[in-house]
Formats: C-alpha cells, structure tokens, sequence
C-alpha cells in the first residue's frame, strides 16, 4: 500500500452500481472486493453503531455526511459483536480520531474486520442516483481486484439480490444467551434474535426485564420454555417475505395471547403473521431524523429507521385479522409508510423504526416502557 | 389543529439598530415573520427604528412604525393599533425587554394584547441565572445528564467579592444578566479586573444582577438550535460546534455545523437535555438556542445558557440547513403544529423531522479592531465582532477556506510563503485568542509546530488541528510538486485552495493558476442544500459550490441578472447594501428576469432562499463570481451583473469582472475608475465647472508637507479607495503630518494619500440620486447635523435639509446632474458636498448605492435601489414614472414645506471596546467611521424627530435635570444659547471652571464642578467623573479639545458610555438635542406610520 505525506491511502478504488454507474475514489479500511446491495444511510452520528446492525449484512451503506471516522472507534458503543455491512462508502474520513472514549481509528477496525470500503467519491451523486433509481447491487474493487470496467460489471450482476433473501439466521446467536434484569428483576421476556442490537436487551434489563436472547430458530416450546411474561422479535436483514419460520412462532404466541412486541424486522413479522403483505421499498428509510406521528396521540416522534421492506396495511381504517381487529399505530410523515402496527384485542404491538436508537433520537424510548405496562396488565 | 383564529392582528417587535450582538439576523428573522403573518391574514403591525431594513419596507406590514422600542413608544403603538396579540421573539433581547416591561408596567393587559411566541414566566426561567440553574438541576433529574458551572448571584460588590471565595478563588466568569450579546461580562483573573467588569456588570443589568461563575476555559462549545409546538413535538434544527474552544463568545468564534466530534451517544446526551430544557422551561411555541460546554477529558456536560428566542444562531442555522426557524417560529405563534407546516424545500415532507446534512459549514466572524487602535483584541466571553462570513463545502476544508476568503480581509486566507517565525513564539502568542489567531496557529505549524503543542497551547479539538495539518500539508506539496498535475490541483482544489492562493505558493500569477485549471478541465459543481441529504429531491435552488463530480443547476429560459452581495457585515458596509440588494432582486423579478442572488453572509435578507430565484451562497471573490457566472452561462442566457448595490466589495470586482468577459449592467467600471480616482474626478469636475476644496496626492511626506503648506492646515489626509474613511484623519500640524505618514502601511504609488484642505465649520450634504443618462431623479438631500469632518455615516442627518433653501436645492440639484452625466451613472449615484461659506464644494462621488439608500428611500417613500436596477437595465427614469415605480411628478428635492422631517442618527459601539487596561475607548466622532448602525427618527418637526432619533438609538433625551457642559474653546460661542435654553427648561448645569467662568459672564448660572484632574475636594466634593458614576448627571455635553480626543474629556466620555448618559459630543448635537428637549416637553409626542406617512407625500405630489 502506497500511503503519501498526508497519511492518506492512494491505493484506487472502483465502486460499480448494477446499472453500469461507476464511481473512482481511493480504497478504505480492507482493499479487495465486496458486493451487496447499495443503500445510504443519513445519520450524522453513529457510525459505530451503523456498522455492527446486523440488520445492515450485505449492504453495501453509503454515508451521506462526509466527515467519517472523527470519533474513532470505542469498546462501548457497537451494538453487535462484529461489522456486518458488506462494504462502505464515504467521502471524508478522519485521519486522526479525536475522542475520550476512542481506542483506535476506524480506518484501522474496518481493515481488521476485512471490511473493504470506498473513499473520496462523490457521496451526494451516487445517493442521488439511488434515490431515483433504487436500491441495487453493487460493488467495491480495490488495489488488485480492480480490473477493466465491463468486467467489474458482470462480477457485480453475478452478486444475489435482497428481494427473496433469507438472512436472519446467519447474523442470529446460535446459543441462547440471557441479559440480566439491571436492578430488580420484574419480568422475563424471550426475544427471538433475528438479528437483534446490543440496545434492545438493554433498554428492556433497564426497566427490570430479564431478557432471554434465542436463536432465529427458536421453537414456540423454546419460546415458553424460559416463561416469558411478553415476547420480543428484534430486527434483522433480508426479505420479510421468505422469513416463514419466525411468522409461525409469532402466530403461536399470538394465540396463546402472551404480551409481544416487536421492531423493524419484527413489524413485518407481525404484519404477516396479521396477513399482511410486506414489499421493498424503492430506497428505504435509513436515517435519525425521520418524523413517526403515534396516531394515537397524535404527537411526533424523531427516530431512527433501518429498513427497505415495509408492510402493506391499510393506514385509514381498522382491519380485521384472524387475531382480531389491528390497526396502523405509527407512521411515517414524510411518506406514509407503515411504521406501527397494534392488535386492539390482544397485548401485541411492533414498530418499524428504532426505539431503542443506537445510534438516534430517543423519543420512541416510551414503547419500551408501553411493553412493560402489557406485561403488567396482563399479570393483574 | 390549525392556525388560531381568535388573533386578527399581531405587533412584531424589531431589534432597533445593528449593534454588535444584534445585527442584520434579527432583519431576516422578523421580515420571514411578518411575511408569514401576512400571508396567513393576519394584520402586521411593526415597530422598529432601523430604516435600513427589509422589514421596515412599508410591503412587509400592514403598518410599519419606525419609531422608537421603547416601552413607552411601544404603548402609544398599542393604544393606536390595538393588536390582539404581541410577537416579542423575534426581535432579539431588545424585543423580548420591551415585552417584558410592557407585560410589568400593565400596558398588555390594560389594552388586551395577548403575548404569544412566548410567555413570561418561561422567558424569565430562560434569562434568569437563578432560575434557570433551577431549571438545568430539574433537567439532570429527569435525564441523567447536565449541570450548570458552580455560580453564585452577587448584586452587590460585595456579594462579588464573597463570590469568589465561594467558587474557590479566580478566574472566575462573570456575566451580567438580560443584556445581549454577553454584554459586559468576561473573565476576571484577580480582583482589579473582578472589581472593573463586575462593576460595569452590575450597570448594564436591567436588574443590577451579575453571575460569577467556575471557569470552564478550553472546554469544547457547542450549541443546538431547537424548536417546540403546541402539541409539545420537539425537533433539534442545527447542531453547531464551536472551533475555539471556551472562553471566547460564540459570536466571535469559528463555528461549524453540524458537530463534527461528538460520538452518537455523546450528542444524543445533549439532544436529550436539550428538549428536557426547553420543556422545562416552557417555551410552547417556537425556537430557542441552548449552548453547552463538554470537557474533553470526560465528557461531562456543562448547560452555559438558553435563549428563549429567534437568536444570531438561530439565522445562522437556517441558513446552515434550509430550515427556516423565524418562519416556522411565527407559524407556531399563531397556533399550528410542526407535522402542519411543510418543509418549503422539499414541499412533501413536514417540518416536524431534524436536517440532516450532507455538507459542512463554516462560519467566521470578522472583526474591526482596526476602527479601535486603542481597544484590546482579546476574544472574551463578551462579543467584539461587527458581522460574519459563512460558507459550505463538501468537507471541512472546503467549507473553511471558502470562509476565511469570504471574510475579505487582507490576510484573512492562510498564507504558505515567507518566514513563518519562531514556533515558540508563534505558540504562545497563539494562547490568547484574538481576531486571526487561526493564522497563528498556521505559522506555529508551518514552524513545526506539532499536532499535541497546538492542542497544548490552543485546546482546538485534535480533529480541527489535524484539518489544519492535512491543508498545510497539501501546501507543502503544491510548493515542492515539479508541476501542477491534474491530480494535484484537483486536490487542492478539494480542499479550500483557492486560485490565488495556489498562485502565490507557485510564484505564479492567480489568472495563470486559473486558466491551467480550466484547461485541466477542473472546475467546481453546485450542490443543493436541501435539508435531508438527497434523501428527496429539493425544489429550492439553494446552491454551493464544492470541487466534486455531479452539478445541480437546472437549466432555465429566462434571462438571468446575478446580483452581487456586500458579503460579512463590517463597518461602513452593513445592512444598507443588502436592503439595496434585495431591492434589486425584487424588482428585476418583477420585470420579468430570473434573480440570481450571491452572497456569504449569513444574517442578512438576501442570503434567504425565498429572496431570488436562484441563491449561491459563495465567497465574493473574483474566482467564485467567474465559476458561478460560468455555470449560469451553462444553463442558460445571463443579462449581466449587478455590481453596484452591494457596497465597495462588488464594485472592486467589477472592472477585472469585465475583463474576464463578463457583462457589468449600469454604470460601467470605466465610469466608476472616474469617481474613483481622483484624478479623473477632478477632470469632470472641472469640464462641470464644480469647485473641490484643494487637494493632493502624495506617496512621501515631502510631497505632503508641499501640499499641506500650499494649501493650510487644517488638512483631512486619507488613503485611497476605503470605504467607511478608513485611516481618515484630520491633521491639524506638520508634526502629525509626519507621523501620520509613517505610520500608514499602505502608501504606494498606486494607492496615495489623499491631502485635502480641511473645510472647518462647513455643513456637509448627503445626495443620493438615479441617473438614467438623460434624465436626473433627485432620491434625496440630507443636511447633515455635525459638521464636514465628521464621517457622514457617523453623523446624524435630516431629510428633508432643515436649513437649505430653494435656491440650495437648485444648485445641489445643477452640481449632482453635471457629476452624474461626466462620470456615465447608469441607476445610483450618491455625492457628498460642503457648503462654506456661499460656496458648495465637491467632497466625493460614490457611483453605487450608498449607505443612506434605506433611509431616503423611507422618508420619501420612494423605493430607489428598486430603480436604480431597473436603470441599470435599460429602463429610463421617464418609464419608471409611467410605470409607478417612481412619482408621476417631482422628486426628493421637491417635497413639501408641511412634509415631516427624519432624522437619521448613527448608533455607536462604545461600550463593547476596552483597551488593555480594561478602560473604556474614547468616544470622539472623527473622520473615520465606526458607527455599526442606524436609527431614523420622523415627526413634523425636527425637534421631536430628532429627539425620537436619539431615544431610538441611545435612550431618551433627559428632559429636565443635571446637564454636565464643558466644551473645547472653539465652541464656547456656539455653546451659550443652547445652554441659556437648557436653564429655561429647568435643567442644573453644571460645569468645571473654564467653561462656567465664560456662562457666568454670559449671564448663566452653573454649578463647579471638580475636573478628574484636581481629584476629591477638601470636603469630599465628588469630581465630575465620580458623579457621572454614581447617577447624579443626567446629559453631558463633552466636545474634545483638538482631535486627538485621547486627552482630555476621555474619562468624562468613557463614563458616561459605562453609565449610559447621554453624552454630545459636538455643539451641533448640543443644539439639536435642545430643540428635542424642547419638543418632548411641549406636548405629546404621536407616532405615525410609513405608510401613513407616505400616503401623505403621495397625496402632496398628485
């Protein structure tokens, strides 16, 4: 690797969209080759967090702020154990971190994970062209990988899609694991792991739940095994519609009328499980600032989104589901997509968005203590 | 829930006149209000005493006082007007302490006027320190997180002295409370300075309150801009990060939005103390600003201060992100909800989300330490700077190098050749922060500086040093690169160079660097802001310029007319060029052009993305004007340029402009060379037969001495092209002469000095006038009220002339046509003359919108930068007239006889200058301006406009009580029948021995007074300066012997500035404010409106 003076890497970097769009910048953190699907994320903060979502497995995620890497890379705040995106673009990144918290530079932990990233390209182009084209493959090629054009290309069309992607079990624990109630223990929750950050168990331990983290191929006897007061299904990547197993054990728990509450990959879980359909979005929400209206309340919230799948339910009426009438609790106002969903004749309730943030907004936080107060009704 | 409909009218309070710490953003705030007020139907009614503003134009409200913000003003507003609700956020502290003392004094609730944006009780747990530590301790309650720096309130001196003990010993801060822009507070080091700034404090504090505080110095600065609706959804609009470290107020400082080191878990600590804050405090409708202080070390967080209020950080924001907080501030006051209002960028989404952007911006403060010789230029925790630059670029390198070049100062731009000096020295001087220490800091590291001794010495984030190494560093290689590849200065480029500077580092000429870039095929792209990073497409064309691959200019039809701005606010050039610019937008869209606006700094009007069609908010240097000319070309026909409203910083363009090709509309740069330089001036005035008082030019003091002794002193000597008399002086003798040239650093045969005989005792005349090269608009004659010597923009003015008569009009009329005709005026034209005697003289010719446009414009109801740029494309003042634009008859000379008179008076930065011994600057008037604003006071007579005038810029005339005279010897005959009248009205005067020996002789009794200089009486009798300091003076007149003005008086000045009295400064202020004093006390004072006003002069002219 040929470094100059000023530290910065000259080794070259090719980015290659599906639809032959390419972008020439200089390779960051591993160089080599990835694929996976491109999508862009708004965040100005929490790249830590972004990069170690399981939900983000084989997404390449392009940053949109351009300075990256300013505040290094800390022990505290990933949210999983390792990085999942499949590659990452930027157009800035810090050369020196500067924080209390920093051990090392990102550049260093994205190298070492074997994370081939892109650099110096023109960030707000190639998002432009995926807010009107569409999310789609794409591929990074650095120092040797980088060949001509055309055959970058074809590497890139060879790449599987999202759509039909059955993901949840390759980022999942394998071993179920419990995260202890953080004061008094006042109830224990199993929650299915599709893909689950570090946040969740932890926002729900705060409020005195004993959280018993499963597999994605828990069982509904897995489930009741642990004697849940509520169950959970987390978040995770790939295409709600190819994840069968986890909408069974929902319906199980949906019959015997256990508390549930679910995010993001969950929302879409529960949506199916109600008989709801799920579709892609043309470029998915991936954000902290995206306004939610609770329509219950009417009130606004900020929150973090990570999702290019929503559920299809309709927002101006209530509808009748084999588990009784359920409705859109939450959504988007930038472009009335579904970002809540609540059965009105059982305990059960998901989001699509991030109330536990990590990285974003905490104004969502209230629907952890809304699971508590499920369980709570659900034991008087 | 919609918008309230038991509010039909509304008053908007505005901020008075620019002074440091409230300037031109309080313009574009309350213009956004009104507008959106309006346009919702309600009825505007605006009070404010600055006519070089937008939101005084009589379109913005529906009645429009320019009177004074007074509470009392305020009150006969209200008894006139009868709003049902009041809008006091918008208008800075001014505003809000106006409000505040209306609510107090009964007035809102006697006249059943509802405030709204705000309530009381929140205001005051926003302001006050007590209060809001109490706030701050609820917040850390609730979230975990915050605490206010360990304080104690002190209102008396000793209190202050206690204080300190308390907090452990010094520094500590002290900061008086309700004053604006950290008026009088600062850091004390031992108890000399503890006793000086508390002491002032304690004045300055409506409430006689001042905080003392644990000193957080070098901690890290940030702030967020929030806002709240009725249905309690908070949204976080703008964080900003401050590059200087603490203990330099956040106006003076470097900032940078968004925060650029701040981990997610570390900002959403601050978002969420932030919304707790603002709940707690209770502002329901509308925005606030809450800044903060982290320590490096551990991240603990500090609350400083919130301001529950629109604020100078708040335009900065909108402007930072797209989100316009005025706007959506006003639309909360009236009652609807943020998920209500659409985001006017994208026009789909709602307002109620946070921006997230996709760029960096940058903004910088200028300074004018330069008008302050004697001031000390240490940044403290009390503001210093007159305006500020911003710029926005992709990475912060960018976006910082564009700043630093946007603030137009010589050696603004970091510098990479020469000696860079001693790193040790360039190290420690590096610790005080003052205006340029980011220089500093660049020659520290060109000397080696390295990247912990800069953190050592200077406490700038790591992050920011290692920014100013990776520049430095590409320096370095652009120095020892073999040639400029494409690679290199694309780089280069990428970051923040600009032509110029790589020219010099290369040894080449900047037009060289220039044409190798275009051939290399490197030129910037334009980007949008528009809130969301791409996220959605932008309806807005709200454009920057960034060195990357893909531009977002749409192509158009119509053709385009770029108007160039003023760029930052500094003295001389303010708020007036921007109205003017804004005019000219205005009026070109009107007829039918696409406007095309450019401009960087960010408080202003212009710089609003609703202004004109199209905004580049970009650096006003020769390089980003051609690239934004060229990119405009790109998308379609470009009509011209207009040069000539945005103040001398176009208008130095506009010659190189034309010679890069570019089309100049109206005045052509030839034509401004001849108003420029002197001698092609005084060829036309000689062709006009129009006589100039004598002068020369010089580059040696030989050649001055011959002139000077050729033509007598007194001489007025000055460097050529300045704005704002910069380096003007009056030489009184050779002596001064001579050191006056050797001081001057800038002296060289293309730019002399200026020798011109001194007209003593002349009236000076202000003529602002179009031109359409056959016919003459005579805009306006104000006669001056302090004499030629006094620059005209710190000099109080009356329109129409007070003490002209026809005849006078004639002449003024004959000399400003043969001027405007031999130079070739296409649209504006402003002329200053002196009349001596019976003769008028020629002092200069400015070619351009002057500072006095606003303000002649509003007096004559004639709108004249809206003109001028329609003459300067093409239109004759005949069609303007037919059009409507411009009266069917008559003129500015021709007003009526019963027509009220304004009165223009200038507002002075005294109080914010110390010098290093923590004394008050002098206050004398002098050649050189160093007024930062204005106020405009109109009545049918000139005594109660004058007297308006004076309470709108520095509080009421006294109206009975102590008056203080002592005057130089010159003006003893002028002083003695002002002073007999003073005694008619009942005042005591009093005065030390000289000048009341000579009012005894005249038969007026006074008072002796104890000079400074003879120190406390025998019997304890105070001196004058000890009884200015206890309140026991209530006017002083103080003319300074000679000019030097640093001799005597200046305690006596410096007394009154720290107390607030009145203070005269010339005979002609003295007998003006007599016909004011005798005004207010015969009889009520009324307020009339604008547009009442100009109904009146419409209804005379027809």
């Amino acid at each position: 690797m040929t470094t100059s003076s000023r530290g910065t890497t000259r080794v070259p970097a090719v980015l290659v969209l599906e639809d032959g769009r390419i972008f020439r910048g200089r390779a960051y953190g591993a160089v080599g080759e990835t694929f996976g699907e491109a999508v862009f994320s708004t965040g100005m903060t929490g790249y830590q967090e972004t990069l170690t979502d399981p939900s983000y497995h084989r997404q390449v995620v392009v940053m949109t702020a351009p300075h990256v890497g300013n505040t290094g890379v800390n022990d505290e705040d990933p949210e999983s154990r390792r990085i999942w995106v499949a590659g990452y673009v930027v157009r800035d990144p810090a050369r020196v971190p500067s924080n209390w918290r920093s051990r090392r530079s990102l550049d260093e932990e994205l190298a070492a994970q074997g994370v081939v990233g892109i650099s110096g390209i023109d960030t707000r182009a190639l998002t432009r062209h995926l807010r009107e084209r569409g999310a789609m493959r794409v591929g990074i090629f650095s120092g040797d990988a980088v060949r001509d054009e055309a055959a970058l290309l074809a590497r890139v069309k060879e790449a599987p899609e999202m759509v039909g992607a059955d993901l949840a079990a390759e980022v999942a624990t394998k071993e179920a694991y419990v995260v202890p109630a953080i004061g008094d223990k006042k109830f224990t929750v199993a929650a299915v792991d599709l893909g689950i950050k570090g946040m969740t168990p932890h926002r729900m331990a705060e409020r005195g739940i004993e959280v018993h983290v499963l597999p994605a191929t828990a069982t509904v006897e897995d489930v009741y095994a642990v004697r849940p007061d509520g169950v959970f299904f987390s978040n995770g990547p790939g295409d709600p519609a190819t994840a069968d197993h986890p909408v069974s054990v929902m319906r199980g728990v949906l019959e015997r009328g256990t508390p549930l509450f679910g995010i993001c990959f969950g929302n879409q879980i529960l949506g199916r499980a109600l008989g709801f359909g799920t579709y892609k979005l043309k470029y998915g929400h991936r954000g902290i600032n995206q306004p939610v209206q609770d329509r219950t309340t009417g009130k606004v919230e900020v929150t973090a989104h990570n999702h290019g799948f929503a559920v299809d339910a309709p927002t101006d009426q209530v509808s009748d589901t084999p588990f009784g009438r359920a409705e859109v609790s939450h959504v988007c106002l930038n472009d009335n997509v579904v970002e809540g969903l609540q059965l009105l004749d059982k305990p059960a309730f998901s989001v699509q968005y991030h109330p536990e943030a990590a990285a974003g907004p905490h104004d969502a936080a209230y629907l952890f203590d809304r699971f508590v107060s499920l369980m709570e009704g659900q034991r008087a | 829930m919609p918008k309230r409909t038991d509010i039909q009218s509304v008053l908007v309070i505005g901020s008075g006149p620019i002074v440091i710490g409230q300037a031109a953003e309080f313009d574009y705030s309350g213009t956004q209000a009104c507008r959106v007020l309006r346009s919702e139907g309600l009825r505007v009614v605006l009070v404010n005493s600055n006519p070089a503003t937008i939101m005084t134009d009589p379109e913005i409200a529906d009645a429009t006082y320019v009177e004074p913000i007074t509470p009392e003003f305020v009150e006969k507003i209200i008894a006139k007007e009868r709003p049902d609700a009041l809008l006091p956020t918008l208008g800075g502290q001014t505003a809000l302490n106006t409000a505040i003392s209306l609510h107090e004094n009964g007035v809102l609730e006697r006249y059943g006027v509802e405030l709204i944006g705000a309530n009381v009780e929140a205001i005051h747990k926003g302001e006050d320190r007590d209060l809001f530590k109490g706030v701050v301790e609820e917040v850390r309650k609730k979230t975990g997180h915050g605490e206010s720096a360990r304080s104690v309130i002190c209102h008396t001196m000793d209190d202050v002295l206690q204080g300190v003990d308390t907090l452990g010993g010094y520094p500590v801060v002290v900061r008086p409370s309700f004053t604006m822009g950290g008026a009088g507070s600062g850091f004390a080091h031992d108890e000399e300075e503890l006793r000086r700034i508390a002491g002032q404090g304690l004045t300055l504090s409506p409430t006689t309150e001042v905080l003392l505080e644990e000193s957080i110095l070098g901690w890290k600065e940030y702030e967020l801009e929030l806002m709240r609706d009725k249905n309690d959804n908070v949204v976080v609009v703008c964080s900003i990060e401050n590059f200087d470290p603490m203990g330099v107020h956040t106006g003076d400082s470097i900032t940078v939005a968004p925060a650029m080191t701040l981990t997610d878990r570390e900002y959403q600590t601050l978002r969420d103390v932030g919304i707790a804050i603002i709940r707690e405090v209770g502002v329901d409708t509308g925005g606030c600003n809450i800044q903060f202080a982290v320590n490096p070390e551990d991240g603990r967080v500090i609350v400083i201060e919130m301001n529950p209020r629109v604020s100078r950080s708040s335009a900065l924001a909108s402007k930072a992100t797209g989100f316009p907080i005025a706007k959506i501030a006003a639309k909360l006051a009236v009652g609807y909800t943020l998920d209500e209002i659409p985001n006017d960028i994208t026009r789909e989404t709602p307002a109620s989300f946070e921006p997230t952007l996709d760029y960096v911006v940058v903004k910088a403060p200028r300074f004018a330490f330069e008008k302050f010789p004697s001031a000390d230029s240490t940044l403290t925790t009390t503001m210093k700077s007159v305006g500020e630059a911003m710029a926005i670029g992709r990475n912060f390198t960018e976006a910082f190098q564009k700043a630093l070049r946007s603030l137009e100062k010589k050696g603004s731009q970091f510098a990479f050749t020469g000696e860079p000096g001693d790193k040790a020295a360039l190290l420690e001087e590096a610790v005080r922060p003052t205006d340029g220490r980011i220089n500093t800091v660049m020659q520290a590291i060109r000397a080696g500086a390295t990247a912990e001794e800069v953190f050592a010495y200077t406490k700038i984030d790591p992050w920011f040093v290692d920014q100013l190494f990776l520049i430095k560093e590409i320096a370095d290689e652009l120095a020892e690169a073999p040639e400029l590849t494409r690679d290199l200065l694309a780089e280069a480029k990428r970051h923040g160079f600009s032509d110029q500077q790589i020219a010099e580092i290369r040894g080449l000429r900047e037009d060289v660097v220039r044409e190798v870039r275009h051939t290399l095929g490197i030129r910037p792209v334009y980007k949008t802001v528009d809130t969301c990073a791409a996220e959605f497409a932008a309806r807005t064309p709200y454009f920057y310029s960034s060195y990357d691959e893909e531009s977002e200019v749409a192509p158009r039809e119509k053709p385009a007319v770029i108007i160039l701005g003023s760029g930052p606010n500094r003295i001389g050039q303010g708020i007036e060029f921007d109205y003017s610019c804004v005019h000219a937008s205005f009026a070109l869209s009107d007829a039918g052009y696409e406007t095309v606006m450019v401009n960087c700094n960010p408080e202003t009007v212009s710089t609003d993305y609703d202004t004109s069609d199209r905004l580049y908010f970009e650096p006003l240097t020769l390089e980003d004007v051609l690239e934004i000319v060229h990119a405009e070309r790109q998308a379609g026909p470009v009509a011209g340029v207009v040069v000539q409203l945005g103040g001398q910083t176009p208008l130095g363009l506009s010659q190189a402009l034309k010679d890069n090709g570019v089309p100049i509309v109206g005045t052509s740069p030839e034509a401004i060379h001849a108003a420029e330089d002197r001698g092609a001036f005084g060829r036309v005035l000689a062709e006009a037969g129009l006589p100039a008082p004598k002068h020369g030019t010089a580059t040696t003091f030989a050649q001055a001495k011959t002139i000077a002794d050729e033509i007598g002193y007194p001489v007025l000597v000055r460097p050529s092209y300045v704005l704002g008399g910069r380096g003007m002086e009056i030489v009184y003798d050779e002596a001064r002469l001579q050191s006056y040239i050797a001081e001057s650093t800038e002296i060289s045969p293309s730019r002399p000095v200026l020798v011109d005989r001194f007209l003593d005792d002349a009236i000076e005349i202000d003529v602002d006038a179009l031109y359409d090269g056959e016919e003459l608009y005579l805009g306006g004659v104000m006669e001056h009220i302090e004499e030629a010597g006094i620059h005209s923009g710190d000099s109080a003015c009356a329109l129409p002339p007070i003490t002209l008569g026809g005849f006078d009009i004639k002449r003024l009329r004959a000399s400003t046509e043969a001027i405007a005709r031999g130079v070739g005026v296409r649209g504006l034209i402003n002329i200053q003359f002196a009349l001596a005697g019976d003769i008028l003289y020629v002092l200069e010719a400015n070619p351009r919108a002057s500072r006095t446009v606003p303000f002649t414009s509003k007096a004559t109801a004639v709108p004249l930068a809206k003109a001028a740029a329609r003459i300067s494309l093409g239109a004759t003042v005949a069609e303007l007239r037919e059009e409507g634009l411009l009266p069917k008859n008559g003129d500015g000379g021709t007003i009526p006889l019963d027509a009220p008179i304004s009165v223009k008076e200038a507002v002075m930065p005294w109080s914010r200058f110390r010098d290093i011994h923590g004394r008050g600057v002098d206050t004398v008037l002098g050649p050189e301006m160093r007024s930062t604003g204005e106020v405009m006071g109109i009545d049918s007579v000139f005594g109660t406009a004058y007297a308006k005038s004076q309470a709108g810029a520095y509080g009421p005339l006294p109206t009975k009580g102590r008056a203080f005279i002592s005057v130089a010897n010159r003006d003893k005959r002028s002083m003695i029948f002002p002073a007999r009248e003073l005694v008619a009205h009942g005042f005591e005067l009093l005065a030390t021995s000289g000048t009341a020996e000579v009012l005894k002789r005249n038969g007026i009794n006074a008072t002796l007074v104890r000079k400074q200089s003879e120190g406390v009486g025998p019997n304890g009798e105070k001196t004058i300066v000890q009884l200015i300091h206890d309140g026991e003076v209530d006017l002083i007149v103080n003319t300074p012997y000679g000019t030097g003005g640093r001799l005597d008086g200046w305690e006596i000045r410096t007394a009154a500035v720290s107390r607030s009295v009145p203070c005269l400064t010339t005979v002609q202020a003295l007998a003006a404010a007599v016909q004011g004093i005798d005004a207010l006390n015969h009889g009520d004072v009324g307020v009339r409106s604008l547009q009442e006003h100009a109904e009146f002069l419409t209804a005379a002219r027809d």
